[in-house]
């Protein structure tokens, strides 16, 4: 599903060049579970990026459901962000001024579909989450939980193939993150490949691999059977 | 399409959500386009009634005046038409129904009893009022015998009655002037008033009349022939002919200059169509700078929405929006705002329109014409396009991952 080979990213910093991954290989398939954690510079959030196709590698390639895309022009990546990939961030990353609804069927626009069916298609998504009630609340007059149900729900509406969690937990207190990590382990039971970036190793430990990044390389990649 | 609907709803629902601001920032275009929409309805409102007053000058008529050169002004030197013109005119150019010539009275102090008025006198021929197309509403106009045999008889403009005091119907009273008294015979019908001023008080008098009371050898410098042709398509080809037989008249030497002046009153009309345009030329300048500033105002403040609304733009991003989506959406915007601005500023500029010309008594309705309305809405939209392509492009360009991290 997910084929990175010989990764690489380098940045332009002054006249200095930072290389955030040196050479990654990484296969991920369909319906894994797999945590990126690594200290911060490890490279997981350059990871992340091109794993979101929000960034292009310097070199190696990236098959995503069998196409290329390490080369495609920023408007195709933005086609394929939306048809494969449902982001949910640690700040949530809602829109402030638009409903839970409207929120939710903001992605569908992007896809051409109409007003009626994106309402229909966003309700039940919120359903899903649990926040059928709340649907014409806008962002800040729902709790923390409530936002990541959102970002949550706006990320799977689209029914794309990965689900990609940047530190999901991150803002959120323990009881809250408990039931969001519960949320995000449900979606993965339903058949949703799920790929979650932390550093905190005892999220990583919910997971059924877990790839340890340090100084943009891959240093470990091994299987978990999480404790419940 | 569907793209374009998906921006206006979003651009509306942004609009919605900074009223305030909004209004603002189309402050610009609201003033620049009540502006323009108020002068246009006035200047239009003015010139359709002036039209309306010039088509009754007789549209089929020729007029013909003396013609003096500043040079000859200064020198004292005025040339004049003369009463042989009028034979010469006649006997000579077939096209000709009629020429109906008319001079005004040097005296403009009319009588009657003990109250007096200005008044001007005008000395004409009973074809005036089919010339003119200008008729008696009481009495009648002056007649062929009236002419013939110079009687002291009088037609008056409506105007008269009440500045001289006159019985609601003066027919058979006397007037006087140049000491001189006059029956009035017939009231002309009402005008009415041109740029503030009645156009009803007048005498007029028989051509013959007038002249036996000048005497023959008095100078007519403000005489002038109305001249109607049989068939007023033929007007320009006429024409030479009318000039060859008055050059002729004036024993004008072949290099000389006419001494006289020919205006078919559609040039009347062409002239102050002319004006008009002017007037909405000049405004069309100061409407543009003004559309500039609003326009400026707009891409000032999508600039700042732009930067405000960085990060909304790097997750409409990272859930798929394309460069484009961007574009359109900020594009719409502008243009929502200015064309909303435009709708706003077309229904005040009306408003004001009217309210002015109701406000100034005998003032023409304001009227709107069809090309203002989508002028300022083409104009209006137009500021948004160009002053909205700056900001949308701005946000359109933006990194998704640096968007993101934008605090």
């Amino acid at each position: 599903m997910i084929t990175l080979s010989a990764i690489e990213k380098n940045y332009q910093m002054g006249d200095q060049t930072v290389h955030a991954l040196r050479g990654v290989d990484l296969h991920i398939a369909r319906n894994e579970f797999v945590a990126f954690i690594g200290a911060s510079g490890s490279g997981k959030s350059t990871m992340m990026n091109i794993v979101g196709c929000l960034d292009r590698p310097s070199a190696g390639t990236y098959q995503l459901n069998g196409r290329d895309v390490a080369t495609m022009e920023s408007d195709e990546l933005a086609l394929v962000r939306n048809a494969e990939i449902g982001f949910i961030f640690q700040s949530f990353h809602l829109l402030p001024r638009a409903t839970a609804l409207d929120n939710v069927a903001q992605p569908l626009i992007y896809r051409g579909i109409g007003h009626k069916e994106r309402n229909r298609l966003a309700a039940e998504a919120l359903d899903h989450v649990g926040l059928g009630s709340r649907m014409h609340h806008r962002p800040n007059e729902l709790s923390g939980g409530q936002r990541q149900r959102v970002a949550i729900a706006r990320a799977l509406v689209g029914k794309p193939a990965i689900l990609l969690a940047d530190e999901p937990t991150g803002n959120l207190d323990s009881s809250t993150s408990l039931e969001i990590l519960d949320l995000i382990k449900e979606v993965h039971r339903n058949g949703q490949t799920v790929v979650m970036v932390t550093h905190e190793p005892e999220i990583a430990a919910q997971c059924h691999r877990i790839v340890r990044l340090h100084d943009g390389r891959v240093l470990s990649d091994v299987r978990n059977a999480p404790g419940d | 399409m569907f793209l374009l609907l998906e921006s206006v709803r979003s651009a509306l629902n942004s609009i919605r959500a900074h009223r305030m601001r909004s209004f603002l920032t189309s402050l610009g275009i609201i003033i620049g386009v009540a502006s323009v929409i108020t002068v246009i309805s006035l200047i239009q409102g003015l010139s359709k009634s002036v039209t309306k007053q010039f088509e009754g000058l007789g549209g089929n008529s020729l007029t013909i005046t003396a013609h003096n050169t500043m040079k000859d002004a200064m020198r004292g030197k005025f040339n004049e038409l003369r009463f042989e013109d009028i034979d010469q005119l006649r006997s000579h150019v077939d096209e000709i129904a009629d020429v109906s010539p008319l001079f005004l009275m040097s005296s403009p102090i009319v009588r009657f009893g003990s109250t007096e008025t200005t008044a001007r006198v005008m000395a004409t021929t009973p074809t005036y009022q089919e010339v003119q197309q200008r008729f008696a509403s009481m009495g009648r106009f002056l007649s062929d015998s009236d002419e013939s045999s110079a009687r002291r008889v009088a037609v008056i403009g409506p105007k008269l009655i009440e500045s001289l005091h006159l019985p609601e119907n003066p027919i058979g009273q006397y007037i006087s002037f140049s000491n001189e008294w006059f029956k009035i015979i017939g009231v002309m019908e009402k005008r009415g008033e041109l740029f503030g001023m009645s156009q009803d008080d007048y005498v007029i008098i028989p051509f013959r009349t007038g002249r036996s009371l000048m005497g023959n050898n008095q100078r007519l410098r403000n005489m002038q022939f109305t001249v109607s042709l049989k068939d007023i398509s033929k007007l320009e080809e006429v024409k030479p002919r009318i000039k060859a037989v008055m050059r002729k008249s004036h024993k004008l030497d072949p290099d000389a200059p006419d001494d006289f002046e020919m205006e078919s009153s559609d040039q009347l009309s062409k002239s102050l169509d002319s004006i008009t345009a002017t007037v909405t030329l000049v405004m069309g300048g100061i409407v543009g700078i003004a559309l500039l500033v609003g326009g400026i105002g707009i891409m000032n403040i999508m600039l700042v929405s732009v930067t405000e609304r960085t990060r909304e733009i790097g997750i409409c991003k990272a859930i798929g929006a394309r460069s484009r989506d961007i574009m359109m959406q900020f594009l719409i915007e502008a243009v929502t705002l200015s064309v909303l601005g435009g709708l706003i500023g077309l229904i005040l500029g009306y408003g004001l329109g009217f309210g002015i010309s109701k406000m100034i008594p005998d003032f023409p309705d304001a009227v709107v014409p069809w090309w203002a309305v989508v002028l300022s809405f083409v104009f209006s939209a137009g500021v948004g396009i160009v002053f909205g392509v700056m900001p949308a492009s701005k946000a359109a360009k933006l990194d998704p991952i640096e968007a993101l991290r934008y605090e």
